[in-house]
């Protein structure tokens, strides 16, 4: 396997949070007779440390937003399983699991307040509202928001929209935050200093990731290690800087932009 | 290296395909959402149609299909089919030749006044089909302010009648999807060099299709299955399947020929509904990927400022406006008018003296305008029963009975409506699910097509035994009420949840909210505003309605649609003068109604 190469981190030894092992998803694809499925995960195995910042980087395509859909427990899988801590979570359903997801658009609940939104776990957790007020100002000053509680999500630039999805994911403190292209619908510039708050507060608040993108600097700006995923299965894993020494094939030295004979 | 050791031991155990279980709540939920609206059609539209139709081949003997051939040998009823689906075609025809160039004007223009258009645009469509035909006869008869044209009683004024109902479907049903089409195509076509005729020929048209076919074969099944409009209008020589049905089971008790009509009806209806289903998927499929939020700022953006080139469009606009306006004013003006000794009588026949005399002593003196005497009196009388007894009710006691029945019509529609849309907008991963939910979605427009004749006398033949003994049952007019307001319920709520970004259900749920949480937080928040709006049109087409209604009321429990057919068959010009009054009566609380779903400023109303 390819990812046995290159993986030197500083997770040897200590048990895995996550597990995934053996993931086999499929989608759908066409309409009513031409409709068939078609492998998007094959046989995918991968393990996240406590802590860890995980990127998922492959072209468009590749299955890795399908993968994290997996995890959250959004795809029916195929075959594999799903261990947390050595607990099987395979058949858990999508909300017992303790999971965040933010997508690309944030997906906010538009009807909802800035506030609102961040607080939608805790009020699901039924947290008291003073504790969930102080958590929301905390949150906002925490993803650069201070004192935006009340406005209309509508309102927010893309940008502050994504801050917001952020703050709303890390709210109740999920045990693992998966974060589909979350910056992918903002300009270059911001996506740069996004990238950088953002690992910031993942490590600030010692929060487990798994970051799905498509951009290599971006992945390797927040990400401790990256898997790099091509047609459905982890071709190769690393920190960002292994990658970059020692691409495996020359297909993902083309991908990483790398010229062909850095291989 | 530790995690990749690991991860070749485990690939090597094999696991089978993993489900996620799913909470036995939320599996009684989908029971629920599909079983209940099931039940209540298989049980009051299933079964009354089914048992109508089976009067028609079963006799003792057997099954016989003889009856097909002889009743398609009578010319008046080949006339008549030829003549409903000749009718609703130029209908259909006349509707969007009329409705696009509104549909431009109202939803790509942006011009002061033109919230005030876009609602008196919609009124005629859910005014009661009663107050539309004796409007009709007001305006068209020898007296009336169009009496030189000498159109009552044609085919023409039931056609100019059709329009006026149908013509704010094509304009909602295209506007809507106009107002959602990115101007930028357009531009891009415009930079290549093509002529404005050009872009509208190859760019725009070809978007709006699906949408125009959809609108058109909506009008085609509501002029193929109108009712009450031609009842009032068309007299012997003209007529539906509908009114034929309606004057065969009432009149000449044949049911078998009912019976054969029915299903000649039904079989038009399906073959539209599948057509309809087949252009508008293709449709949705040019559509896929549009949500809400991106439909508003697409709208807010297409919108601009009216050009010259679009004056001949909103001429087009102004004077249908206008048209559509007159038959409603000229109802409001004669109805205000004193039915004194029949010289001041709108009605087609002269009122008796003994009747004058007694309409004279009930009058309120009233004022003269050009030598006409204008008064409340009609009105006044609206607390009596008419001329000869018509009634045997005050008028204002079947408003009351219209109003009570309305609310329990709408409350039915609206949960049987929410149900089904909430089960329909969802997209199962079992094919054979999502098939049945096709299926389903189906099934719920086909009260839309089917005769409300045929169900309300079907209510009569079938739930009249135990353990379905309704016939006197005060539920059942309610209950018919509501299956014809269904398919409006459905197609105003389903589109907004259909535009529900599924992400946004899977955000909450990964946050932690349990399905039913899903539902309240995401789906029935946004649904919020549609819901209300599909609440007041639910609410405006119970009151209107006539053809299940007429069967199953009583003489002495009527709705005011019911009073109103009533009061212009009996002689009498104070009845006539009454039947105006309790029409604008009618029309006022139907368009109060609308005017508050206008006001929640939902998109989808009366479109589909």
């Amino acid at each position: 396997m390819a990812q046995a190469s290159t993986s030197m981190t500083a997770s040897v030894g200590q048990n895995a949070a996550l597990s995934i092992d053996s993931f086999t998803v499929s989608y759908l694809r066409g309409v009513g007779r031409n409709e068939e499925r078609l492998p998007a995960i094959t046989d995918l195995s991968l393990d996240v440390f406590p802590g860890e910042v995980l990127a998922i980087l492959g072209p468009s395509g590749s299955g890795k937003s399908t993968l994290l859909r997996a995890i959250a427990g959004l795809e029916r899988l195929d075959a594999g399983s799903l261990t947390w801590n050595g607990h099987d979570i395979t058949s858990l359903v999508v909300h017992k699991r303790g999971f965040a997801l933010m997508f690309q658009d944030g997906q906010l609940f538009a009807h909802r307040s800035v506030a609102e939104n961040i607080a939608y776990a805790l009020r699901i957790r039924k947290v008291p509202k003073s504790d969930r007020d102080a958590r929301v100002a905390e949150l906002l000053v925490l993803v650069g928001l201070a004192g935006a509680g009340e406005r209309r999500v509508t309102e927010l630039s893309g940008g502050e929209q994504q801050r917001v999805a952020l703050a709303r994911s890390l709210a109740a403190s999920p045990k693992l935050l998966l974060l589909d292209e979350p910056l992918s619908s903002l300009d270059r510039q911001l996506r740069e200093r996004l990238g950088q708050e953002l690992r910031e507060i993942l490590k600030r608040t010692h929060t487990t990731a798994l970051f799905v993108t498509h951009d290599q600097h971006e992945a390797a700006t927040v990400a401790d290690r990256i898997a790099v995923i091509m047609d459905g299965r982890i071709v190769q894993l690393g920190t960002p800087a292994e990658l970059r020494a020692t691409p495996a094939t020359p297909e993902i030295a083309t991908f990483l932009g790398l010229s062909g004979d850095a291989a | 290296m530790a995690p990749s050791d690991e991860s070749t031991t485990k690939s090597a155990r094999t696991t089978p395909s993993a489900r996620i279980r799913r909470s036995p709540g939320t599996i009684i939920a989908m029971v629920l959402g599909v079983g209940v609206p099931s039940a209540f059609l298989a049980v009051f539209f299933l079964l009354p149609v089914l048992g109508m139709l089976s009067r028609g081949f079963i006799v003792q003997d057997g099954i016989d299909f003889g009856g097909f051939v002889e009743i398609f040998s009578r010319p008046r009823i080949l006339r008549l089919v030829g003549l409903t689906i000749g009718q609703a075609a130029l209908a259909a025809l006349i509707c969007t030749v009329v409705g696009l160039p509104i549909a431009h004007v109202l939803y790509r223009l942006n011009f002061r006044g033109r919230a005030l258009l876009r609602m008196l645009v919609v009124v005629p469509f859910v005014l009661p089909t009663v107050v539309v035909g004796v409007a009709f006869r007001t305006l068209l008869s020898v007296s009336g302010p169009l009496g030189a044209l000498h159109l009552d009683g044609t085919f023409t004024a039931i056609m100019l009648a059709l329009v006026f109902f149908n013509v704010a479907v094509v304009v909602r049903t295209v506007g809507n999807t106009w107002e959602g089409l990115d101007v930028k195509q357009e531009d891009a076509a415009r930079v290549l060099g093509a002529s404005p005729a050009r872009v509208w020929a190859t760019v725009t048209f070809p978007r709006l299709l699906p949408s125009v076919l959809a609108a058109a074969s909506v009008v085609f099944l509501f002029c193929a299955t109108a009712f009450g409009v031609v009842l009032v209008l068309g007299g012997v020589q003209f007529g539906t399947i509908e009114t034929e049905i309606y004057l065969l089971t009432t009149q000449f008790l044949d049911l078998r020929a009912a019976s054969v009509l029915s299903i000649t009806q039904l079989v038009i209806v399906v073959g539209v509904l599948l057509l309809a289903n087949r252009v508008g998927r293709a449709g949705s499929v040019a559509k896929a990927g549009t949500t809400i939020a991106e439909r508003r700022v697409a709208a807010a953006q297409s919108r601009r400022k009216p050009r010259r080139a679009d004056a001949p469009a909103m001429a087009v606009t102004l004077v249908t406006v206008a048209l559509l306006a007159l038959p409603i004013l000229t109802l409001i003006e004669r109805s205000l008018r004193t039915t004194v000794g029949g010289a001041a009588s709108t009605a087609a026949r002269p009122a008796t003296g003994l009747a004058a005399a007694s309409t004279a002593s009930t009058a309120s003196p009233g004022i003269d305008i050009g030598g006409i005497n204008y008064s409340f009196a009609n009105y006044l009388n609206l607390a009596g029963t008419g001329q000869r007894n018509a009634l045997v009710v005050p008028v204002w006691t079947a408003l009351g009975n219209s109003l009570t029945i309305a609310v329990q019509a709408t409350a039915i529609a609206l949960i049987i409506g929410v149900l089904a849309s909430l089960v329909i907008s969802r997209r199962p991963r079992n094919r054979f699910a999502r098939r049945a939910l096709d299926i389903f979605d189906g099934a719920l427009m086909l009260p839309l097509g089917i005769s409300a004749v045929t169900v309300g006398f079907g209510f009569l033949i079938t739930l009249n035994q135990p353990p379905l003994d309704l016939r006197s049952s005060p539920v059942l007019i309610p209950i018919a009420q509501a299956l014809v307001a269904l398919p409006l319920v459905v197609r105003t709520i389903l589109p907004v949840l259909r535009g529900v970004d599924s992400r946004m259900r899977e955000s909450a749920s990964v946050l932690g909210a349990p399905p039913w949480r899903v539902l309240r937080d995401v789906d029935l928040s946004i649904a919020a505003r549609p819901v209300l709006a599909a609440a007041g049109l639910a609410f405006a087409v119970a009151l209107g309605e006539f053809g299940a209604t007429t069967f199953l009321s009583r003489l002495d429990h009527p709705t005011l649609p019911v009073v109103i057919y009533r009061l212009i068959g009996v002689p009498g010009g104070e009845n006539f003068g009454m039947a105006l009054a309790a029409s604008v009566v009618l029309a006022a609380v139907t368009v109060a109604a609308m005017a508050v779903v206008e006001r929640l400023r939902v998109g989808s109303v009366g479109a589909f």
